[in-house]
């Protein structure tokens, strides 16, 4: 049983009471709240006649359902209206704040939270989505819940949850150029698979970690989730507080101090005893690809799509069913495989540093004929900083288009949709059968500064060709 | 509330690992403001491709209540739709070789256990639901059984879902909510949320 970690100290200082199951009833220091995996709980708040005791604690804004291109009201689509009308009276009623469209602090809601300061050290976050593992970039104890446990959490501000292992996850080394956090993510998950981190709380550290920015840090926790993990965390340490220093909801004056002395306590002991533990080394790490129908199933840009026989048995029956899926041959290639859509955005990879590694990679390029490619911010702030910055003129000139912030073609509950068994290069988290819209639709993960490379050529590109990094 | 400690019915088998929450319940029917009418849409897209042989619309298995599964079912996307749809279809227990973690977590706020096995077990019983889709499956969270007319096999369920389930106090939301002092003292300790105070 780990013992020392911050996973540990973080439980312990948020556990309420053991429930007579022995589940332990936690406090949820934050809350996160959208349009899709609300409504619901709100109306069993209403049915069983319950308050919201900690509204200061939860935070909405809408993201799941929003159009890209013209988020004027009402929606086109009347169902997605339906649902931004429930979350705004809902907020109303219950007095907890809402970041509305318009109001310079919407987006998508890992996004936002971040970057307004809201998500902070020690804390214990919990939102209806499973990429809230985002926020455990910071050292919070953070995970995606159901609809009736954010009934649980608005009336409650607690959760009734058995404790998880920890493992810690670590990579050392420099990352080769070209090579990015989304590439070390897929790496992981590739070699511990999608299920590996099932009743893990991933904590992930090493020398890599130690060097990346924040972002880079939020785009490895959030996908933690497809590594079977429901949280994934990094130890906060200086990187973390320049960030948060003068962001909105950030402690000022003495509280700083308070602040910095009490995040610095709960990270991992030197000592501490974690559940297992695993390393990789990142000088082996390539840009990194998913060919198939899960998160797993990724492979270097420079290798083919597997052959059966070289994967373990279990592997295989998914294996064949991604070959007939994605309509991709064993021992083929994945180099050169021809995209209909590029896609950089979304909770993974939609925030300012991934738009300044396309923009790198669109600058004096221009998207191949034939393919529809869009940039979407993950929030306004995002998407103003970007501007700012000139990074819109760049994809403007380069042919892409230029959106406002939403999930977009990540999950398509919005416009934003493959359509028929187009095949979309994805700066997104999931390569599910049918996740972005079209039933069978095809989707490739990889990094930002990849999706780019496949939008300028029309195909599966080397990033690092384009660059010149060639070694 | 009510307890759940046997669930007794016909077995749906449903083969393949990584089944995800999208699959289950693809992100277009998530546009609703309630739970009702997701039933209907159970793994519609899987089902418009199988042309009528997937295993929800095959006609033996209609009125089945325990959904045998493999590895990693209910992965993904944290939608509690997903058992939402699978309970409104009629769904009522899973047997799996193991389970995404939320999803599982939301099958049992809703009642429904998901009770795990080894992969050689679940084959057996997929076989046997093959073959005889009559076969009625009796699920037992007492001694963690699932039974057939010929056959016994052991389950597990972590032990505090189990409780929860077998006491009746799945929803554990009148719980949470009974225990406002203790959770204002632990508020009242929590450092962030008094900086500077």
């Amino acid at each position: 049983m780990s013992q020392g970690t911050l996973f540990d100290k973080v439980w312990d200082l948020h556990t309420v009471a053991t429930l007579p199951s022995g589940q332990t009833q936690l406090f949820i220091g934050l809350h996160l709240i959208h349009e899709v995996t609300s409504p619901q709980a709100f109306a069993m708040l209403r049915e069983r006649g319950l308050s919201v005791p900690f509204p200061s604690r939860t935070v909405a804004t809408v993201d799941h359902i929003i159009p890209t291109d013209n988020q004027a009201r009402p929606f086109a689509d009347q169902l997605a209206e339906e649902m931004i009308q429930a979350l705004e009276r809902n907020c109303q009623d219950f007095g907890i704040q809402f970041y509305q469209v318009g109001s310079g602090r919407q987006g998508i809601v890992h996004v936002i939270a971040p970057e307004l300061g809201l998500t902070q050290p020690g804390m214990t976050i919990a939102c209806g989505d499973s990429h809230t593992s985002t926020h455990g970039a910071f050292g919070a104890i953070a995970f995606g819940i159901g609809t009736s446990q954010v009934r649980d959490v608005l009336a409650s501000q607690t959760l009734a949850l058995p404790k998880l292992k920890v493992r810690r996850v670590e990579v050392n080394g420099s990352l080769p150029p070209g090579v990015y956090a989304k590439d070390v993510i897929l790496h992981v998950i590739r070699h511990l698979g999608v299920q590996g981190g099932v009743g893990y709380a991933y904590e992930f550290g090493g020398s890599t970690l130690a060097a990346m920015g924040m972002e880079e840090r939020m785009t490895i926790c959030n996908m933690a989730i497809e590594g079977g993990a429901r949280c994934g965390y990094v130890n906060p340490d200086a990187t973390t507080f320049t960030y948060l220093q003068g962001r909105e909801f950030a402690p000022r004056g003495k509280a700083w101090d308070e602040a910095l002395a009490w995040w610095s306590s709960i990270a991992s002991d030197e000592d501490a005893v974690y559940d297992d533990r695993v390393v990789f080394a990142a000088e082996n790490i390539p840009p990194t690809i998913t060919w198939g129908i899960t998160p797993g199933q990724g492979i270097g840009v420079d290798e083919v799509v597997p052959v059966l026989e070289n994967l373990p048995p279990a592997d295989q029956p998914i294996a064949q069913e991604a070959y007939r899926y994605m309509q991709l041959s064993p021992g083929q290639p994945i180099q050169g495989t021809r995209v209909d859509v590029c896609f950089v955005g979304s909770c993974t990879n939609g925030r300012l540093s991934d738009l300044r590694e396309a923009a790198r990679v669109a600058q004096g390029r221009r998207v191949a004929t034939g393919v529809k490619a869009f940039i979407v911010p993950g929030s306004e702030q995002v998407k103003h900083q970007a501007e700012a910055e000139g990074l819109d003129q760049v994809f403007l000139a380069a042919g892409f288009e230029w959106r406002q912030a939403g999930c977009s073609l990540c999950l398509a509950m919005n416009p934003d949709q493959l359509q028929g068994d187009q095949i979309s290069a994805s700066s997104s988290n999931r390569n599910f059968k049918g996740r972005q819209g079209s039933s069978t639709g095809r989707t490739l993960l990889m990094s930002p500064a990849m999706v780019v490379a496949a939008a300028v050529t029309g195909q599966v590109t080397d990033v690092r060709k384009l660059l010149g990094m060639t070694n | 509330m009510q307890t759940v400690v046997t669930i007794t019915g016909r077995g749906l088998p449903l083969p393949g690992n990584d089944i995800d929450t999208d699959r289950i319940i693809p992100a277009r029917f998530l546009r609703c403001v309630t739970f009702d009418g997701l039933g209907e849409q159970v793994f519609v897209d899987d089902r418009a491709q199988a042309s009528g042989q997937h295993p929800f619309d095959n006609p033996a298995y209609q009125g089945a209540s325990i959904l045998v599964v493999n590895g990693n079912f209910g992965c993904g996307s944290s939608r509690e739709h997903a058992p939402q749809a699978l309970y409104r279809w009629g769904i009522r227990a899973l047997v799996g070789e193991s389970f995404g973690e939320i999803f599982a977590g939301n099958c049992t706020a809703i009642g429904v256990p998901c009770v795990t096995t080894s992969p050689l077990v679940i084959r057996q019983v997929q076989q046997l639901l093959q073959s005889d889709p009559q076969t009625l499956l009796v699920i037992n969270l007492e001694p963690l059984q699932l039974g057939c007319d010929s056959h016994t096999w052991p389950v597990e369920l972590g032990p505090g879902t189990r409780r929860m389930l077998m006491e009746g106090t799945w929803d554990a939301c009148g719980q949470l909510v009974g225990q406002a002092e203790l959770i204002r003292a632990r508020a009242a300790q929590l450092p962030y949320l008094h900086w500077g105070q």
